[in-house]
């Protein structure tokens, strides 16, 4: 009997769609707690670098270094923007570059100019369809985290930086809050924020610097930016998986609401379609 | 004896964290031992062996790092480690790949940057050399 075969078309093709969505969450699921564990290692370089810093700045109360003075007329402003490589990952892409476009619109009212830094195919291709001026960037960073694809892109803005080219660096990235809640964030990276570093120690002392003071700023401010928006990109891949994963288990979910729904439209054609042969055969034999 | 709390870390991981009796790091003025009450000193290091002794141990802890940043304190030693190879030209040729990267201009690696990354990871060989002959020469 030859009963809605569309119908049927139909059922196995969502099927077939709910098995690689079901795939697809379950490969989110087992990356997420790897991301997730790069994350948290990332944490004690970041503390300690900060820790240094801070020890630093309570020695020298009367430092100064480019990175750490502020500019008085900002006429360019460097962003780095982090996206992830890959889509299906619900909302996360779209909210990130929401906040970066609000912030880049906020800056151009106020006659900034901005240089992007894309890290992130995503992100990459986006500031390009609006042809905004990009000066660096890395695309498939993978599933981890490397410092080593990092570096190229992150001196080419500190040294804009120290040259005067831009008077600012923001960076625009998803925070990892939990698995059901990604935040896209925006902080400012130079000038270094001196509260930041501010913390209380019991202790001050004068340090011994080798080779000297100002090349071991310079030095500790690079690697504290390099370390940031490592641990930047670290929570942004953790961002995606765990987005990834709540996105294709919506989607197999919804798929299985398909199905169901199909599966009964389907029973039903075929039970009216049985129950008209039966009338019909009622109906012949009584005329006979 | 008294002791120091030590503790090397890298961007990336926690690489070793502990208590010791004495280190030697390689400085980028040279190499320098240090005790527990050594006066505060902040540092570059070069890419090589960090040797920590530990109390109670015949065998030093041997950590080889790519270079960073070390902060000593009368009773605590902070090392910053790079865990990628560095290097001021390496860095640069980094930097300039990034660029055509934008530019998506990258057609294929240009042959300075070949060249910058033998010669950091040559640089990075032989510190692991140095550690393995130090290690060979303690076993004798």
């Amino acid at each position: 009997m030859a009963v809605g075969k569309e119908i049927r078309t139909k059922i196995k093709s969502v099927q077939n769609t709910q098995k690689i969505t079901r795939a697809m969450q379950m490969v989110a699921t087992s990356k997420m707690r790897k991301t997730q564990e790069r994350m948290r290692q990332a944490r004690p370089y970041a503390e300690k670098i900060r820790e240094v810093m801070a020890h630093l700045a309570e020695t020298n109360t009367d430092i100064s270094h480019p990175f750490l003075d502020a500019r008085d007329d900002v006429k360019r402003v460097g962003i780095i923007l982090i996206s992830s490589d890959k889509g299906l990952c619900g909302g996360l892409n779209a909210n990130v570059l929401r906040q970066f476009f609000n912030e880049a619109q906020s800056l151009m009212d106020k006659g900034v100019e901005i240089d992007v830094c894309a890290l992130g195919q995503k992100g990459y291709t986006a500031a390009q369809r609006l042809k905004m001026n990009i000066v660096a960037s890395a695309t498939h960073l993978g599933d981890t985290p490397q410092m080593d694809k990092l570096i190229g892109p992150v001196s080419v803005m500190l040294k804009a930086y120290q040259e005067g080219r831009i008077d600012a660096l923001h960076i625009v990235y998803s925070k990892f809050i939990n698995t059901m809640k990604q935040e896209p964030k925006s902080e400012q990276l130079l000038p270094l924020k001196p509260e930041e570093l501010e913390q209380e120690y019991p202790y001050s002392w004068e340090y011994l610097y080798e080779p000297d003071i100002s090349s071991v700023i310079e030095f500790l401010v690079k690697r504290y930016i390099e370390s940031v928006i490592y641990q930047s990109v670290a929570e942004n891949m953790a961002s995606e998986q765990a987005a990834r994963m709540v996105a294709m288990k919506a989607a197999t979910d919804n798929a299985a609401n398909v199905i169901e729904t199909l599966k009964l439209t389907y029973n039903k054609a075929r039970q009216a379609a049985i129950t008209t042969e039966l009338s019909e055969i009622v109906a012949g034999a009584a005329a006979v | 004896m008294s002791t120091m709390h030590v503790e090397v870390v890298s961007a990336e991981a926690q690489i070793y964290s502990g208590e010791a009796e004495f280190l030697v790091a390689p400085a980028e003025m040279g190499e320098i031992g240090i005790y527990p009450r050594h006066v505060p000193l902040l540092t570059r290091i070069k890419p090589g062996p960090l040797r920590i002794r530990v109390a109670g141990q015949a065998q030093e802890v041997l950590v080889v790092v790519s270079g960073g940043m070390m902060e000593v304190q009368p009773n605590a030693i902070t090392v910053l480690a790079d865990t990628a190879i560095r290097g001021e030209e390496l860095d640069e040729q980094r930097a300039l790949e990034a660029k055509k990267a934008a530019e998506a201009e990258l057609a294929k690696a240009s042959d300075d940057k070949d060249v910058a990354q033998a010669r950091a990871a040559l640089k990075q060989a032989i510190a692991e050399l140095h550690a393995l002959e130090y290690l060979r020469k303690r076993v004798h």
